[in-house]
Protein backbone atom coordinates (compact mmCIF):
# COMPACT_ATOMS: atom_id res chain seq x y z
CA UNK A 1 0.00 0.00 0.00
CA UNK A 2 1.44 3.96 -1.15
CA UNK A 3 -0.55 6.77 -0.05
CA UNK A 4 -1.58 9.48 -1.86
CA UNK A 5 1.68 11.33 -2.71
CA UNK A 6 2.60 8.64 -5.64
CA UNK A 7 -0.50 9.99 -7.15
CA UNK A 8 1.39 13.55 -8.12
CA UNK A 9 3.20 12.25 -11.13
CA UNK A 10 -0.04 10.28 -12.64
CA UNK A 11 -2.22 13.50 -12.00
CA UNK A 12 0.20 16.15 -13.03
CA UNK A 13 0.24 14.26 -16.47
CA UNK A 14 -3.63 14.99 -16.54
CA UNK A 15 -3.84 18.49 -14.96
CA UNK A 16 -2.19 21.23 -14.70
CA UNK A 17 -2.02 21.89 -10.99
CA UNK A 18 -0.86 19.70 -8.31
CA UNK A 19 -4.08 17.74 -7.29
CA UNK A 20 -2.36 15.94 -4.52
CA UNK A 21 -2.07 19.18 -2.47
CA UNK A 22 -6.25 19.52 -2.92
CA UNK A 23 -8.17 18.98 0.07
CA UNK A 24 -11.15 16.76 -0.96
CA UNK A 25 -14.54 15.25 1.03
CA UNK A 26 -15.15 11.87 1.01
CA UNK A 27 -18.44 10.48 -0.32
CA UNK A 28 -19.11 7.86 1.92
CA UNK A 29 -17.97 9.59 5.33
CA UNK A 30 -17.99 12.88 5.01
CA UNK A 31 -14.06 13.05 6.13
CA UNK A 32 -12.15 16.04 4.47
CA UNK A 33 -8.35 15.72 3.50
CA UNK A 34 -5.65 16.07 1.01
CA UNK A 35 -5.36 13.86 -2.05
CA UNK A 36 -2.20 12.70 -1.24
CA UNK A 37 -3.22 11.29 2.32
CA UNK A 38 -5.73 8.93 0.76
CA UNK A 39 -4.48 4.98 0.59
CA UNK A 40 -3.26 3.64 -2.64
CA UNK A 41 -3.05 0.41 -4.23
CA UNK A 42 -2.30 -0.90 -7.13
CA UNK A 43 1.11 -0.95 -9.01
CA UNK A 44 3.00 1.78 -10.83
CA UNK A 45 3.79 -0.79 -13.24
CA UNK A 46 0.22 -2.21 -13.43
CA UNK A 47 -2.39 -0.34 -15.21
CA UNK A 48 -3.30 1.91 -12.60
CA UNK A 49 -4.53 3.07 -8.88
CA UNK A 50 -7.31 2.74 -6.53
CA UNK A 51 -7.21 5.59 -3.70
CA UNK A 52 -9.42 4.82 -0.72
CA UNK A 53 -10.85 6.66 2.52
CA UNK A 54 -8.27 6.69 5.46
CA UNK A 55 -11.70 6.88 7.36
CA UNK A 56 -14.19 4.35 5.99
CA UNK A 57 -12.39 2.96 2.92
CA UNK A 58 -14.49 3.68 0.44
CA UNK A 59 -12.95 3.87 -3.18
CA UNK A 60 -12.22 7.60 -3.86
CA UNK A 61 -10.66 7.67 -7.38
CA UNK A 62 -9.71 5.33 -9.52
CA UNK A 63 -7.05 6.30 -12.43
CA UNK A 64 -6.40 3.83 -14.90
CA UNK A 65 -3.89 4.92 -17.76
CA UNK A 66 -3.58 2.98 -21.07
CA UNK A 67 -1.27 3.68 -23.88
CA UNK A 68 -3.48 6.55 -25.62
CA UNK A 69 -5.80 7.88 -22.74
CA UNK A 70 -6.24 8.01 -19.35
CA UNK A 71 -9.57 7.40 -17.24
CA UNK A 72 -10.31 8.67 -14.15
CA UNK A 73 -12.98 8.32 -12.11
CA UNK A 74 -13.79 10.18 -8.99
CA UNK A 75 -17.12 8.19 -7.42
CA UNK A 76 -16.09 8.77 -3.95
CA UNK A 77 -15.16 12.73 -3.79
CA UNK A 78 -18.06 14.91 -2.76
CA UNK A 79 -15.56 18.10 -4.19
CA UNK A 80 -12.15 19.06 -4.50
CA UNK A 81 -10.82 22.78 -2.93
CA UNK A 82 -7.95 22.95 -5.13
CA UNK A 83 -5.64 25.75 -4.16
CA UNK A 84 -4.73 28.04 -6.38
CA UNK A 85 -1.15 29.96 -7.10
CA UNK A 86 -1.89 34.00 -6.09
CA UNK B 1 10.75 30.59 -11.39
CA UNK B 2 8.16 31.78 -13.66
CA UNK B 3 9.52 29.14 -16.48
CA UNK B 4 8.91 26.56 -13.32
CA UNK B 5 5.48 27.86 -12.87
CA UNK B 6 4.22 27.80 -16.39
CA UNK B 7 5.95 24.55 -17.37
CA UNK B 8 2.74 22.70 -18.67
CA UNK B 9 2.67 19.26 -19.10
CA UNK B 10 5.21 16.83 -17.18
CA UNK B 11 7.23 15.12 -19.42
CA UNK B 12 10.04 11.94 -19.49
CA UNK B 13 13.21 13.48 -19.81
CA UNK B 14 16.61 11.07 -20.49
CA UNK B 15 19.27 11.81 -17.69
CA UNK B 16 22.73 10.23 -17.40
CA UNK B 17 24.32 9.44 -13.74
CA UNK B 18 27.12 11.49 -13.32
CA UNK B 19 28.34 9.94 -9.72
CA UNK B 20 27.08 7.30 -7.36
CA UNK B 21 28.02 6.59 -3.99
CA UNK B 22 27.69 3.64 -1.49
CA UNK B 23 25.54 4.95 1.83
CA UNK B 24 25.35 1.64 3.09
CA UNK B 25 25.66 -1.75 2.24
CA UNK B 26 22.07 -1.77 0.63
CA UNK B 27 21.39 1.96 0.06
CA UNK B 28 23.36 3.84 -2.88
CA UNK B 29 22.65 7.68 -3.95
CA UNK B 30 22.86 8.28 -7.66
CA UNK B 31 23.65 12.11 -8.59
CA UNK B 32 21.39 12.35 -11.79
CA UNK B 33 22.62 14.66 -14.63
CA UNK B 34 18.78 15.83 -16.03
CA UNK B 35 18.43 18.80 -18.54
CA UNK B 36 16.85 21.90 -17.68
CA UNK B 37 16.22 20.82 -14.78
CA UNK B 38 13.66 23.93 -12.79
CA UNK B 39 14.57 22.97 -9.23
CA UNK B 40 12.13 21.42 -6.57
CA UNK B 41 10.75 21.78 -2.89
CA UNK B 42 12.67 19.74 -0.34
CA UNK B 43 9.98 16.98 0.04
CA UNK B 44 9.61 16.59 -3.80
CA UNK B 45 9.77 13.17 -5.95
CA UNK B 46 10.35 12.46 -9.26
CA UNK B 47 8.80 9.06 -11.30
CA UNK B 48 11.83 6.97 -12.69
CA UNK B 49 10.89 4.70 -15.57
CA UNK B 50 13.14 1.89 -16.98
CA UNK B 51 12.71 0.15 -20.23
CA UNK B 52 13.71 -3.18 -21.38
CA UNK B 53 15.15 -3.22 -25.16
CA UNK B 54 11.83 -5.59 -25.53
CA UNK B 55 9.94 -2.22 -24.79
CA UNK B 56 8.45 -3.42 -21.06
CA UNK B 57 8.68 -0.53 -19.05
CA UNK B 58 9.08 -0.12 -14.98
CA UNK B 59 8.20 3.03 -13.16
CA UNK B 60 9.14 3.83 -9.79
CA UNK B 61 8.46 7.03 -7.81
CA UNK B 62 11.72 8.49 -5.64
CA UNK B 63 12.04 11.06 -3.33
CA UNK B 64 15.06 13.71 -3.76
CA UNK B 65 17.39 13.60 -1.52
CA UNK B 66 19.01 16.89 -2.35
CA UNK B 67 18.86 20.35 -2.10
CA UNK B 68 16.98 22.19 -5.28
CA UNK B 69 20.35 22.78 -7.29
CA UNK B 70 21.13 19.27 -7.93
CA UNK B 71 19.39 15.90 -8.71
CA UNK B 72 20.05 12.95 -6.39
CA UNK B 73 18.12 9.58 -5.41
CA UNK B 74 19.09 7.43 -2.25
CA UNK B 75 17.85 3.85 -3.53
CA UNK B 76 16.90 1.31 -0.78
CA UNK B 77 18.12 -2.26 -2.46
CA UNK B 78 14.32 -4.53 -2.08
CA UNK B 79 15.30 -7.96 -2.15
CA UNK B 80 12.88 -9.22 -4.63
CA UNK B 81 13.02 -6.06 -6.56
CA UNK B 82 12.44 -5.49 -10.13
CA UNK B 83 13.79 -1.44 -10.09
CA UNK B 84 16.15 -0.55 -6.97
CA UNK B 85 18.33 -3.84 -7.20
CA UNK B 86 19.31 -2.75 -10.75
CA UNK B 87 19.48 1.08 -9.77
CA UNK B 88 21.67 -0.18 -6.55
CA UNK B 89 23.74 -2.65 -8.69
CA UNK B 90 23.88 -2.49 -12.26
CA UNK B 91 23.36 1.17 -13.39
CA UNK B 92 26.48 2.63 -14.07
CA UNK B 93 28.04 6.09 -14.76
CA UNK B 94 27.04 7.52 -17.90
CA UNK B 95 23.88 5.29 -18.68
CA UNK B 96 20.92 6.79 -19.39
CA UNK B 97 17.38 7.05 -17.35
CA UNK B 98 13.55 8.53 -17.90
CA UNK B 99 12.68 11.27 -14.53
CA UNK B 100 9.66 13.13 -14.63
CA UNK B 101 8.88 15.62 -11.93
CA UNK B 102 9.40 17.58 -9.36
CA UNK B 103 6.19 16.59 -8.04
CA UNK B 104 4.30 16.29 -5.19
CA UNK B 105 3.38 19.41 -3.12
CA UNK B 106 1.95 18.43 0.35
CA UNK B 107 4.87 16.40 1.65
CA UNK B 108 7.26 19.49 1.53
CA UNK B 109 9.04 22.26 3.33
CA UNK B 110 9.66 25.29 2.90
CA UNK B 111 12.42 28.05 3.83
CA UNK B 112 9.69 30.29 4.51
CA UNK B 113 7.63 28.33 7.26
CA UNK B 114 8.34 29.30 10.56
CA UNK B 115 7.10 26.73 13.33
CA UNK B 116 9.51 24.13 14.59
CA UNK B 117 9.27 20.56 11.89
CA UNK B 118 9.76 17.63 13.93
CA UNK B 119 11.08 14.86 11.28
CA UNK B 120 10.66 11.58 11.95
CA UNK B 121 12.24 8.59 9.61
CA UNK B 122 11.50 4.61 9.47
CA UNK B 123 14.62 2.97 7.59
CA UNK B 124 14.92 4.56 3.73
CA UNK B 125 12.24 6.87 4.65
CA UNK B 126 15.05 9.56 5.71
CA UNK B 127 15.18 10.37 2.31
CA UNK B 128 13.12 13.34 1.69
CA UNK B 129 13.38 14.37 5.18
CA UNK B 130 17.16 14.20 4.43
CA UNK B 131 16.46 16.67 1.75
CA UNK B 132 14.79 19.02 4.23
CA UNK B 133 17.38 18.90 6.53
CA UNK B 134 19.97 20.06 3.48
CA UNK B 135 17.60 22.83 2.58
CA UNK B 136 17.52 23.99 5.94
CA UNK B 137 20.96 24.20 5.47
CA UNK B 138 21.24 25.69 2.26
CA UNK B 139 19.29 28.27 3.55
CA UNK B 140 21.15 29.18 6.50
CA UNK B 141 17.72 29.40 8.10
CA UNK B 142 17.14 28.46 11.98
CA UNK B 143 14.36 27.03 12.18
CA UNK B 144 14.92 24.53 15.37
CA UNK B 145 14.77 20.82 13.77
CA UNK B 146 14.46 17.55 15.21
CA UNK B 147 14.99 14.38 13.41
CA UNK B 148 14.01 11.57 15.36
CA UNK B 149 15.40 8.29 12.93
CA UNK B 150 14.91 5.06 13.47
CA UNK B 151 16.55 1.94 12.03
CA UNK B 152 17.53 -1.41 12.66
CA UNK B 153 21.05 -1.17 13.53
CA UNK B 154 23.15 1.62 12.89
CA UNK B 155 25.16 0.21 9.76
CA UNK B 156 21.30 0.71 8.43
CA UNK B 157 21.73 4.25 8.68
CA UNK B 158 21.73 6.48 5.69
CA UNK B 159 23.93 9.81 5.92
CA UNK B 160 24.82 9.40 9.31
CA UNK B 161 28.15 10.93 9.27
CA UNK B 162 26.74 14.30 6.99
CA UNK B 163 23.84 14.17 9.86
CA UNK B 164 26.89 14.58 12.83
CA UNK B 165 28.28 16.43 10.83
CA UNK B 166 25.04 18.77 10.11
CA UNK B 167 24.48 18.96 13.76
CA UNK B 168 28.04 20.37 14.81
CA UNK B 169 27.57 23.08 12.10
CA UNK B 170 23.92 23.58 11.27
CA UNK B 171 23.11 25.46 14.91
CA UNK B 172 19.58 24.62 15.70
CA UNK B 173 19.68 20.88 14.10
CA UNK B 174 18.85 17.86 16.77
CA UNK B 175 19.34 14.11 15.60
CA UNK B 176 18.46 11.18 17.13
CA UNK B 177 19.16 7.71 15.94
CA UNK B 178 16.74 4.99 17.63
CA UNK B 179 17.55 1.44 16.86
CA UNK B 180 15.08 -1.61 16.75
CA UNK B 181 17.38 -4.61 16.55
CA UNK B 182 21.09 -3.96 17.91
CA UNK B 183 22.21 -0.74 19.13
CA UNK B 184 25.80 0.68 20.33
CA UNK B 185 26.78 -0.57 24.44
CA UNK B 186 26.71 3.20 24.99
CA UNK B 187 23.29 4.02 23.91
CA UNK B 188 21.08 4.06 27.05
CA UNK B 189 18.18 3.96 25.43
CA UNK B 190 18.45 0.37 23.77
CA UNK B 191 16.41 -1.20 21.59
CA UNK B 192 12.73 -1.04 20.42
CA UNK B 193 10.23 0.75 18.11
CA UNK B 194 9.61 4.16 18.33
CA UNK B 195 7.70 4.74 21.72
CA UNK B 196 5.46 7.46 23.18
CA UNK B 197 8.26 8.15 25.52
CA UNK B 198 10.61 8.61 22.58
CA UNK B 199 8.32 11.35 20.91
CA UNK B 200 8.14 13.29 24.69
CA UNK B 201 11.94 13.01 24.99
CA UNK B 202 13.27 13.86 21.27
CA UNK B 203 9.87 15.73 20.29
CA UNK B 204 8.30 18.83 20.32
CA UNK B 205 5.21 19.39 23.07
CA UNK B 206 2.22 19.48 20.43
CA UNK B 207 1.91 23.45 22.07
CA UNK B 208 5.21 24.43 20.11
CA UNK B 209 2.66 23.80 16.99
CA UNK B 210 5.16 21.93 15.25
CA UNK B 211 5.47 20.76 11.45
CA UNK B 212 5.82 16.91 11.64
CA UNK B 213 7.00 15.13 8.55
CA UNK B 214 6.63 11.07 9.13
CA UNK B 215 8.06 9.04 6.36
CA UNK B 216 8.91 5.15 6.31
CA UNK B 217 6.49 2.04 5.27
CA UNK B 218 3.34 2.01 5.69
CA UNK B 219 2.80 0.29 9.17
CA UNK B 220 5.91 2.46 11.06
CA UNK B 221 4.42 5.74 9.76
CA UNK B 222 0.83 4.78 10.50
CA UNK B 223 1.77 4.01 14.40
CA UNK B 224 3.93 7.09 14.46
CA UNK B 225 1.24 9.40 13.24
CA UNK B 226 -1.30 7.67 15.82
CA UNK B 227 1.24 8.49 18.86
CA UNK B 228 1.60 12.10 17.65
CA UNK B 229 -2.30 12.24 17.68
CA UNK B 230 -2.54 11.16 20.90
CA UNK B 231 -0.26 13.05 22.10
CA UNK B 232 -2.22 15.98 21.60
CA UNK B 233 -0.39 17.12 17.99
CA UNK B 234 -3.30 18.28 15.91
CA UNK B 235 -3.59 15.87 13.13
CA UNK B 236 -4.03 18.57 10.19
CA UNK B 237 0.18 19.67 11.16
CA UNK B 238 0.89 16.02 10.59
CA UNK B 239 2.22 15.00 7.31
CA UNK B 240 2.75 11.54 5.78
CA UNK B 241 4.22 9.41 3.21
CA UNK B 242 4.43 5.83 3.49
CA UNK B 243 6.28 3.43 0.72
CA UNK B 244 4.39 -0.06 0.29
CA UNK B 245 5.24 -2.50 3.77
Amino acid sequence: MMDGNVLAGPLRELFAVDVTVADGRCAGCGLRGPVASLRVYGSEDGPGFVARCPGCDAVVLRLVRGPDAAWLDLRGVVSLRIPLAV
Amino acid sequence: MARAAVSGRLTWRVARLAEAREETATARTLVLDVPDWPGHLAGQHVDVRLTAEDGYTAQRSYSLASAADRVELTVQRVLDGEVSPYLTDTFKVGDPIEVRGPVGGWFVWRPADTAPVLLVAGGSGVVPLMAMVRARGAAASRIPFRLLYSTRTPDDAIYSEELARRVRDDHGLDVVHLYTRSAPPQDKRGIGRLSVADLAAWGWPPEFEPACFVCGPTGFVEAVADLLVDAGHDPQRIKTERFGG
